[in-house]
């Protein structure tokens, strides 16, 4: 079994204009040590989907199952959920800065954090643990600069505290929000490297949520596709780049200038409203392919017989290279 | 010989801090754009390229050196002198929400060129707005409405409208695509292609994204700590890239390509870069450049060609890369011989 199977997760906010209905119906399994990347542009729910698994979303309705490891994320209590935060599953966001806490010195946030999971654990043998994940993270000089604050950090080596903070107690499974977004691409580079090495070394399994189909292409097993709230395809890394089935993985594909030389192909149009859906497939307006069944809501179904590659579009699913071209 | 449009001549701009300081934002920088063609200016955080981009528009004041504009000097000219050539001159920035004042109407946005300069009012406003808006490809029938109704996209158009509402002869893009998402920022993209074509606009093209600077520009520089590492047509930069920063940038860029991203050689620099209050001696970049040599500590390279047959290719580096060298295996050597 997967080390997290989620089975049609349901989110939605009730707001003055109306319910938005940000998650519908996503499943997914992540297995132990593999690297799924959740990839979506804004508003697509990659987001709200995780936070929601580690109880993050206030004020949401919520339907679904989430099973880590045999608990339910979506029904346990807060006490469960605090116990596996941090310990089991550790996070990283997109913004080291507002992540940690300015006043209070790195050092005495990641004894804080073991010592809240470890209730046996000394000071000083927590301190110690401290300076070898600082280490561990590639920071140059650990043992002095764990008494240093966050704002003697740049982005980049906050990005690595962070990133030493949730690999503290050797999670399962690491939750990556947009890791490097606010990074520079040299600095980039390095947290990558960093987040494989120990993926490699603890055997991690990790969610990378992220816009950047760069970032996929570099560091995924397996690949879910996300609009509106919903999959459109999921596939391993290699079927999403190079036998992909769904236009809209294609029409992301086609957007970036690095893959075309001269006029870029961008998708027309924008994303609809998630509190005003319409019936159907939620990308038929932007589609080149629509037809008149686009008008009924797509499922996700197997392409070319593969149950690792599936599609939620209605055009036919056998011969795959027949909408690649 | 291209006509010289633009031209940037030994610029520096220098930021007092609090603690007496001096940030040295841009630290010497020239170079000439050229009428029709795009300058892309790429680089990472805190390099100056958005410094020198407002540099250029006289949104700053230099701390030193010259900026001149078809042959005229303007960055010494008063707000009020400056104000005609405002015209040709215009500046798109990167966020769509924070250059837009969401209390007012779009039409009266994008109509603010034309009152400010005094060139059409009324009716006849409305009229060139709406023509503007259809340009870029806005709902005419949207002229009242407010900011926030707009998507990020098309609030960029929204901004890409205003600049061209006078037909100015320079455009200067500061990011303006960073903030969209790829199937918009695709849009964008073409949009201003299109509008160069059509108008015979000069661009200098902002960008920390490598992969958007090398499918607009014709040529680009790049950036490092304020200074100019590589100047070269983009072919060239790419293909024969000569300074060891640039390769490392190119090489850090992620490729949506599994089978690039399997094979190549990454190179991942040590460290971070150098603060703007105490740049390193010499090459600005030896502290974390991968072939590194004890000369690079003490003298400062001029921004020159490699090859006589190439230059238009400029680089500021004691040591620049041959085509071909590999320098995921290089390591510095910072000891007297």
């Amino acid at each position: 079994m997967a080390l997290l199977q989620v089975r049609d997760l349901k989110v939605s906010f009730d707001t003055p204009d109306g319910t938005v209905r940000a998650v519908r119906g996503l499943s997914f399994d992540v297995e132990a040590g593999q690297t799924l990347a959740v990839v979506g542009e804004s508003g697509s729910g990659k987001s709200v989907a995780t936070q929601t698994i580690t109880g993050l979303t206030r004020g949401a309705k919520v339907s679904g199952t989430a099973y880590f490891d045999g608990t339910d994320l979506i029904t346990a209590d807060q006490a469960t959920l605090r116990r596996l935060r941090g310990a089991q599953i550790g996070m990283i966001f997109q913004d080291p800065l507002s992540s940690l806490h300015p006043q209070y010195r790195i050092g005495w946030q990641i004894v804080e954090m073991i010592r809240a999971h470890d209730l046996t654990i000394s000071k000083q043998a927590a301190r110690k643990r401290a300076a070898e994940l600082l280490t561990l993270v590639g920071i140059p000089r650990a043992a002095e600069r764990i008494d240093d604050y966050p704002h003697q950090f740049s982005g980049g080596m906050r990005q690595r505290v962070m990133i030493a903070m949730a690999m503290a107690l050797d999670p399962a499974l690491l939750i990556a929000d947009e890791p490097t977004t606010a990074l520079d691409v040299t600095v980039q580079a390095q947290v990558l490297n960093v987040m494989r090495r120990l993926q490699e070394q603890f055997g991690t399994a990790i969610i990378l949520i992220t816009h950047d189909l760069g970032v996929v292409a570099e560091m995924a097993d397996e690949v879910v596709v996300m609009y509106a709230g919903a999959v459109m395809e999921r596939a391993p890394r290699r079927d999403i780049f190079y036998r992909n089935h769904h236009p809209y993985t294609q029409g992301l594909l086609a957007s970036l200038p690095a893959r075309s030389e001269d006029r870029l192909t961008p998708i027309p149009g924008t994303p609809p409203s998630l509190i005003s859906l319409p019936k159907g497939c939620p990308f038929a307006a932007r589609c080149s392919h629509v037809f008149d069944k686009c008008s009924e809501p797509p499922p996700l179904t197997d392409v070319g017989g593969d149950p690792r590659h599936q599609s939620a579009c209605w055009l036919p699913h056998d011969v795959n290279e027949a909408v690649a071209s | 010989m291209t006509d010289v449009l633009l031209k940037v001549d030994d610029v520096r701009k220098e930021f007092p801090t609090h603690s007496k300081e001096v940030v040295q934002a841009v630290a010497g920088v020239s170079l000439e754009v050229h009428k029709g063609e795009t300058l892309g200016l790429v680089g990472e955080t805190g390099c100056g390229k958005s410094t020198l981009a407002r540099c250029m528009a006289h949104l700053y004041d230099v701390t030193s050196g010259s900026v001149w504009f078809e042959g005229q000097e303007i960055s010494k000219l008063s707000r009020k002198a400056m104000r005609p050539l405002r015209r040709d001159v215009q500046v798109i920035f990167q966020d769509p929400y924070g250059s837009l004042n969401p209390r007012r109407r779009v039409g009266s946005i994008i109509g603010d060129p034309f009152a400010i300069h005094n060139i059409a009012s009324g009716n006849d406003r409305k009229k060139k707005v709406q023509e503007l808006m259809e340009l870029v490809g806005l709902n005419p029938e949207h002229y009242n409405r407010f900011p926030a109704e707009f998507s990020g996209g098309q609030r960029q158009r929204i901004g890409v409208a205003r600049a061209l509402a006078l037909r100015p002869k320079l455009v200067i893009c500061d990011e303006p695509v960073s903030a969209l998402d790829v199937s918009i920022q695709a849009q964008i993209i073409n949009l201003l292609s299109d509008l160069q074509r059509e108008f015979d606009l000069t661009y200098v093209f902002i960008s920390h994204d490598l992969s958007v600077v090398r499918h607009v520009s014709d040529r680009i520089a790049v950036m490092y700590l304020g200074k100019i590492v590589e100047l070269a047509p983009t072919s060239e930069l790419f293909g024969q890239t000569r300074h060891p920063y640039t390769r490392a940038l190119l090489s850090a860029l992620p490729v949506a390509d599994p089978d690039t991203a399997d094979s190549r050689e990454q190179i991942i620099l040590g460290g971070d870069i150098p603060a703007a209050t105490n740049p390193p001696t010499g090459c600005r970049f030896h502290t974390r450049c991968p072939k590194a040599r004890l000369d690079c500590t003490a003298e400062e390279p001029p921004l020159e060609p490699v090859l006589n047959d190439q230059p238009q290719h400029r680089t500021a580096c004691l040591y620049p890369l041959t085509v071909g060298e590999d320098l995921s295996t290089a390591v510095p050597d910072l000891k007297a011989s």
